[in-house]
């Protein structure tokens, strides 16, 4: 019995080749096209920008003036957002992942804090936004400071930092651990002195990360009230700011064809410094991270 | 000898100085502080959920919840001012299917080509842009799509408006495309090798062994990758509101001026509609429309990856 009939796999088979390298061509063709657009976007946003682009665009305040109009308070005020959200979310999403990888026990309420994180990963960032307004702006009167801005912004990022501290912290072999314990350090010592060091690179480079996404992010700000027009420093945390994804909206959001390059300026002082923080994640992560 | 005991004895005298010094017990202490930060997330849920419905109960004091479903004007700035989440819902969803209409076959693509026919070396190069693409603030893609994708598109359609749901939608199907590709070809290359040599031993060639037997494999992945895709691209603000414009309508046309729901919530946010006023009060509503939405694709999302998966 024959079951296979070879001049008919013969026949088809130049045919099935064929289309393998077609779709393969097609495959490529997409991957393509998401450099092609992130080719486009970074020369269209530097030849629109880089002429406004020059020292007195840092140092001069917002103005109604394009050829004025500057980016010192917004960058200025996206610092001093830092200055508030690096310290809190940092030390709330490390603590929830100590807590969540070396002491919660498996029951309900750990698998509900789990899938509770997951799903605020997933909440729009507009959502936060309202929850910043309500809670921070009106309930606490912290008002338009930088404080109720970073507040919201510390609980946006937060899952992000979960997630990227407990892989750091389940990357640290339980042989440290044990080697820890057997020469009598408790529990805590084991954590500040022996897990916590080996997974710094890891807590920091994911910190960093979220950061970056903090500095780019718009949405919960403008619910916030955040003012994008502002022509003064900011002096404590309790007084009103702008950052530049706020100053870089306003400039969009103008009829004026002049406001887009400044806007696009903007835009090209924003990604420098996006590209200035993801570059330190990746020196951390390449230079410290061991691999056990 | 007689040293060798003292020292000994010295040792356990600092052991238990020590321990009769500390006043606070850090063994005892930690878990608890630290239960409290992981509360902590459990209660930004609880706070978000419990703005929502307090502030949406007021507006419903005022404006009736089923006028709020059924209605089919949003002119919440008229004179007789109608309160319908219709126009801001289907300005949403045109947004998210052109977005799906570019992201899904692209991302799906780039995928395969990474999992199945790239080698290491290209996928190396190949990753960190998508990871770039990725992490680009939404604004400049705003930027990008006023300046850039609605002018090339009024060469092309010119009668496409100023304000168009066609260009936004197609730079957030951009925005979200590195998602879906990131996250599929996650779960295609965690289809075990195994499984495509036995094709390949059958005579299939490399596409139809992906097409026929490791997509299969991997599609509770793929579909999960797929749905938290577009709940990003429902959630989705920046982009909409400079580029898409500012009128609630429910025509399916996507050439001209549409409203998503974000979009309304930036509007009203960036103007000065006082503190207690309806239209205030309207932003929550709007806001736990956008919430129950983009919750329940997360769930789906969830459901699909856990209850489809296949284990090898």
């Amino acid at each position: 019995m024959k079951l296979i009939n070879k001049s008919q796999v013969a026949k088809k088979m130049p045919v099935r080749l064929a289309v393998n390298t077609v779709c393969k061509g097609l495959f490529f063709l997409a991957t393509l096209v998401g450099l092609i657009v992130l080719a486009i976007l970074f020369y269209r946003i530097f030849t629109q920008g880089i002429g406004s682009l020059n020292g007195d665009f840092l140092q001069n305040f917002a103005s109604r003036k394009p050829e004025e109009a500057g980016i010192k308070a917004a960058l200025i005020g996206s610092i001093w957002l830092m200055v508030v959200v690096a310290p809190v979310s940092l030390l709330l999403g490390v603590g929830t992942a100590i807590y969540l990888e070396e002491y919660a026990r498996k029951n309900w309420i750990t698998t509900f804090i789990k899938v509770n994180i997951s799903n605020l990963a997933g909440v729009p960032s507009i959502v936060f936004g309202l929850l910043g307004l309500t809670v921070f702006v009106r309930a606490l009167a912290l008002d338009r400071s930088i404080l109720a801005a970073g507040l919201t912004m510390s609980l946006l990022v937060l899952p992000v930092i979960i997630v990227a501290a407990q892989e750091a912290i389940r990357a640290v072999p339980r042989d440290l651990r044990e080697a820890s314990f057997g020469m009598g350090a408790t529990k805590w010592q084991t954590i500040l002195k022996v897990v916590l060091p080996a997974a710094v690179p890891g807590i920091l480079t994911g910190g960093i990360l979220a950061l970056s996404r903090a500095i780019g992010e718009t949405a919960p700000l403008v619910v916030v009230g955040i003012p994008m027009f502002i022509a003064f420093l900011p002096q404590t945390v309790m007084d009103t700011f702008t950052v530049l994804p706020m100053q870089i909206y306003n400039w969009t959001s103008r009829p004026q064809e002049e406001f887009q390059q400044v806007a696009a300026a903007g835009i090209i002082v924003l990604l420098i410094l996006l590209i200035f923080m993801n570059s330190i994640a990746v020196l951390i992560r390449n230079k410290f991270q061991k691999r056990y | 000898m007689e040293l060798r005991k003292t020292e000994t004895y010295s040792v356990q005298q600092m052991i238990l100085e020590k321990k009769s010094k500390k006043k606070i017990n850090m063994e005892k202490v930690m878990p608890k502080l630290l239960f409290l930060m992981a509360a902590i997330s459990v209660f930004t849920t609880i706070g978000i959920i419990l703005t929502l419905i307090f502030e949406t109960f007021i507006f419903f004091d005022r404006v009736s919840i089923v006028k709020f479903l059924t209605e089919a004007k949003w002119l919440p700035f008229a004179s007789t001012p109608s309160y319908g989440i219709m126009p801001l819902v289907i300005g949403t969803l045109k947004i998210t299917v052109i977005a799906a209409v570019v992201a899904v076959p692209i991302g799906l693509a780039t995928a395969i080509f990474l999992s199945e026919y790239a080698s290491e070396k290209t996928r190396r190069i190949i990753k960190p842009i998508l990871e770039v693409l990725a992490g680009i603030p939404t604004i400049v893609y705003g930027f990008f799509a006023l300046t850039f994708v609605t002018p090339v598109l009024r060469d092309l359609f010119p009668s496409l408006d100023m304000f168009n749901a066609l260009s936004p939608g197609i730079v957030v199907g951009i925005m979200i495309m590195p998602m879906i590709a990131s996250l599929s070809e996650d779960a295609l290359v965690s289809v075990p090798k195994s499984i495509r040599e036995g094709a390949y031993a059958l005579g299939a060639t490399k596409l139809e062994t992906t097409i026929k037997v490791v997509l299969p494999a991997a599609i509770s992945g793929i579909v999960a990758s797929i749905v938290l895709a577009l709940s990003r691209a429902i959630g989705e603000t920046m982009i909409v509101s400079v580029a898409g414009g500012s009128t609630p309508n429910m025509s399916m046309d996507v050439t001209s001026s549409i409203q998503t729901m974000t979009a309304y919530i930036v509007q009203v946010s960036s103007g000065d509609a006082g503190y207690g006023t309806t239209i205030y009060y309207s932003i929550y509503a709007v806001g736990m429309t956008l919430f129950v939405f983009t919750l329940i694709m997360n769930l789906l999302a969830q459901f699909i990856s856990r209850k489809f998966r296949e284990e090898y």
